[in-house]
């Protein structure tokens, strides 16, 4: 195991991780809009990103559209060379390995896509798309057509359905075809990049709800990637929250929501509307300012500062002086809970987050509000 | 309270190469003034078809039938001329995709300028200084530099606010926002339902909102329509609606919605799929995935009653078995999928 460079909080005791990811980087080369398409800089995509997962357990990456999630989870596959940083599964490095190496591993690493659509071969009976990683690794054999039938009812579908293609699917029945086809080496880790954001809400439940069962019957690890802040919340243990690169809290699922201790982490919990008009029109929300800032030119110091309320109301001179020059780094509130703020005594303090304790059925308000509740 | 705008029976044909799709069959609401009506139902249910139809905007093989009518005017079968006095006047439109709506060639201020110019005979200068102050009232920085923008030049969040304030130009009646922030992040999203609360308050408007977001209706909506195969199959008071559902479709949709305010628990799905439009069941089309469905469901597709308080309506033949039931009590926690 390699050390933590902060020396990681080990939230399932001693339990050994399966993936290790170290101070991950990934640069895209910024060409410029002329014919010649110029290299006009970097983009930033991920920058320093550390984290572990554990055996059984599922790991939310979750944050807004360009925050890196979704590049973070490429690289860690190999999918895409890493810039730098180092992606350990069990004693492996990944970021060194040879394409022949990297797909003997492929194997245990599976990927699940969002647009289950895009993902699956329109021209190939669904039986052979399931068969095609078993193929390719030299693994269908005799008994082959039992193993693709075995995966087709483990994901909730009938052997008959081998037969058709994926076009005569509901998009909640492709990808489940998805997941059987990602399950079909037996891996150990599976990486879900948005695997129920193209489904509509009476379908992705179904799914949710496989992906659970199919954890605890298949002792897998999930690294579950996601924008939807309600759904990571219903099937994460742990959760890191990205922003513009980097990650900028990461705590147990209950941690986050019961004391998010980033500013950003609290705007984006409040910014989730509840299917509750009581308790949603009760809320207060932090409404942020301004847009995401821009990965090929990051604002210095604190990425976050150029919307942070906290910043914009709350600091002296000299405190924000602080977060304009120096990056800030994770600092652990609990074993398990850490996050990325100059200024945490400031926004973990009631007076100003306002989130009271999420327990149970309860849920964060914020006191600090451009807006009361709406008097309707 | 008289409507401001009254929809009756309107339905929607598209002729296909196999066969005519119904994808509206009879839908019929009011819009009270000030009201805010949400339109709920997953894809394909006709919500947004219904808002296209009502504003003309459907062409070519589509059939429009029933009635559309803002105050003394109908809407349906009205010429051009007409409805362009209409559009953008006294009902504005705001639609998921900024792009769809603003013209990619001209700065957003000449836009906005030639909104509230299409409807008011007033100088050029004063629509200007006009359109300034009202994307100052979306909260967008520094308005008169902004003015001079491309869309291109403006991030998915701003463009909206543009649309946003387009608009509540001409002061309208009526604003139908359809899916008005689901190409949006979450706290982007924050700022644009903000944006819409204050349009709405500044010009007094009724909305019509359009989403499949839970969430979204839950905070915003004073009443509330679910739709499923192209009918309205709940209608009642953002409260009914969700504290009392009287539909088994309406009871699954909230069943199977992940909460943030809940610790992980088990969700409770809809077995199987939306029905084809093409090859609609004979009965209530949410018979082959119902918990209740009896041989009445597959025989007679049940009308949009009241239920017995005010006006909470339901179609379904077993409303009345559905007081004080949880979703978990009519759906089970599956993971396993009806098979086709």
């Amino acid at each position: 195991m390699i050390p933590h460079p902060n020396g990681i909080p080990r939230p399932h005791g001693t339990q050994q991780p399966v993936l290790e990811v170290r101070n991950l980087v990934k640069h895209f080369p910024a060409r410029g809009r002329g014919l010649a398409r110029r290299r006009a800089g970097e983009v930033h995509a991920v920058c320093d990103v550390s984290f572990d997962l554990y055996p059984r357990e599922t790991l939310g990456l979750v944050g807004e559209s360009g925050c890196g999630k979704t590049t973070t989870a490429r690289v860690l596959l190999n999918l895409q060379p890493a810039t730098a940083g180092h992606v350990h599964y069990q004693g492996t490095e990944l970021t060194q390995l040879s394409r022949k190496a990297m797909q003997r591993l492929r194997r245990e690493l599976q990927i699940v896509f969002q647009d289950p659509y895009a993902a699956l071969d329109p021209r190939l009976p669904v039986n052979e798309i399931i068969a095609e990683p078993l193929r390719i690794h030299g693994l269908y054999d005799s008994s082959g057509r039992a193993d693709v039938r075995e995966l087709l009812g483990l994901v909730g579908l009938r052997p008959e359905h081998g037969n058709r293609y994926p076009h005569e699917f509901s998009g909640g029945q492709r990808q489940r075809i998805g997941i059987a086809r990602a399950l079909a080496l037996r891996p150990k880790v599976l990486v879900l990049d948005e695997p129920v954001s193209a489904l509509d809400v009476s379908i992705q439940a179904g799914v949710l709800n496989l992906l659970a069962d199919l954890q605890a019957q298949l002792g897998l690890s999930y690294l579950f990637v996601s924008h939807d802040l309600s759904v990571v919340r219903h099937i994460a243990d742990r959760i890191a929250v990205m922003y513009l690169g980097r990650i900028v809290e990461i705590a147990t699922s209950d941690e986050l929501f019961s004391a998010p201790a980033h500013p950003y982490t609290q705007a984006l919990i409040s910014a989730i509307p509840l299917p509750d008009p009581r308790k949603e029109r009760a809320r207060e929300r932090i409404i942020l300012t301004g847009d995401v800032g821009n990965p090929a030119d990051p604002p210095s110091g604190c990425r976050f500062r150029t919307r942070c309320p906290l910043f914009a109301e709350h600091l002296s001179d000299p405190q924000r002086h602080r977060c304009t020059t120096e990056i800030p780094a994770l600092i652990d509130h609990t074993q398990t809970h850490r996050s990325a703020c100059h200024h945490t005594e400031l926004s973990r303090s009631p007076a100003l987050s306002g989130l009271s304790v999420v327990t149970g059925d309860d849920l964060p308000r914020s006191a600090r509000s451009t807006r009361g509740p709406e008097g309707r | 309270m008289t409507p401001v705008l009254e929809v009756a029976d309107l339905r929607v044909e598209f002729r296909t190469d196999e066969g005519r799709v119904p994808a509206v069959r009879g839908v019929s609401f009011q819009l009270s003034r000030g009201e805010v009506l949400g339109i709920v139902g997953e894809s394909g249910s006709g919500k947004s078809v219904t808002s296209l139809a009502m504003m003309g905007l459907l062409t070519g093989s589509s059939q429009v039938a029933g009635s559309v009518r803002l105050g003394d005017t109908e809407l349906l079968g009205a010429s051009d001329k007409e409805l362009s006095r209409v559009r953008g006047q006294s009902i504005a439109m705001i639609f998921q995709d900024p792009m769809t709506s603003l013209n990619p060639v001209y700065p957003i201020g000449y836009q906005i300028v030639e909104a509230i110019r299409a409807h008011h005979d007033i100088t050029r200068d004063a629509a200007r200084s006009q359109a300034q102050r009202l994307l100052g009232v979306v909260s967008i920085p520094n308005p008169s530099e902004r003015m001079n923008n491309y869309p291109h030049e403006l991030s998915g969040g701003m463009r909206q606010r543009v649309v946003i304030a387009i608009a509540m130009a001409n002061g309208p009646e009526v604003i139908i926002a359809d899916e008005p922030t689901t190409a949006l992040d979450v706290t982007v999203q924050a700022q644009i339902l903000e944006a819409l609360h204050t349009a709405r308050v500044q010009t007094g408007a009724a909305m019509l909102l359009i989403t499949h977001d839970l969430g979204v209706i839950a905070g915003q909506a004073d009443r509330v329509l679910v739709m499923y195969a192209g009918r309205v199959v709940e209608a009642g008071t953002v409260e009914e609606i969700f504290y009392a559902p009287q539909m088994p479709y309406t009871l699954g949709l909230l069943g199977s919605q992940p909460r943030l305010d809940l610790r992980r628990q088990r969700l409770h799905p809809i077995s199987g799929a939306p029905p084809s439009a093409l090859h609609l069941p004979p009965g209530c089309p949410f018979a082959p995935r119902c918990p209740l469905a009896a041989p009445v469901c597959e025989a007679d597709e049940p009308p949009l009653v009241a239920t017995g308080t005010g006006g909470h309506l339901s179609a379904c033949h077993f409303s009345d078995q559905l007081v004080g039931v949880a979703p978990g009590d009519l759906f089970r926690p599956i993971s396993q999928d009806t098979p086709l």
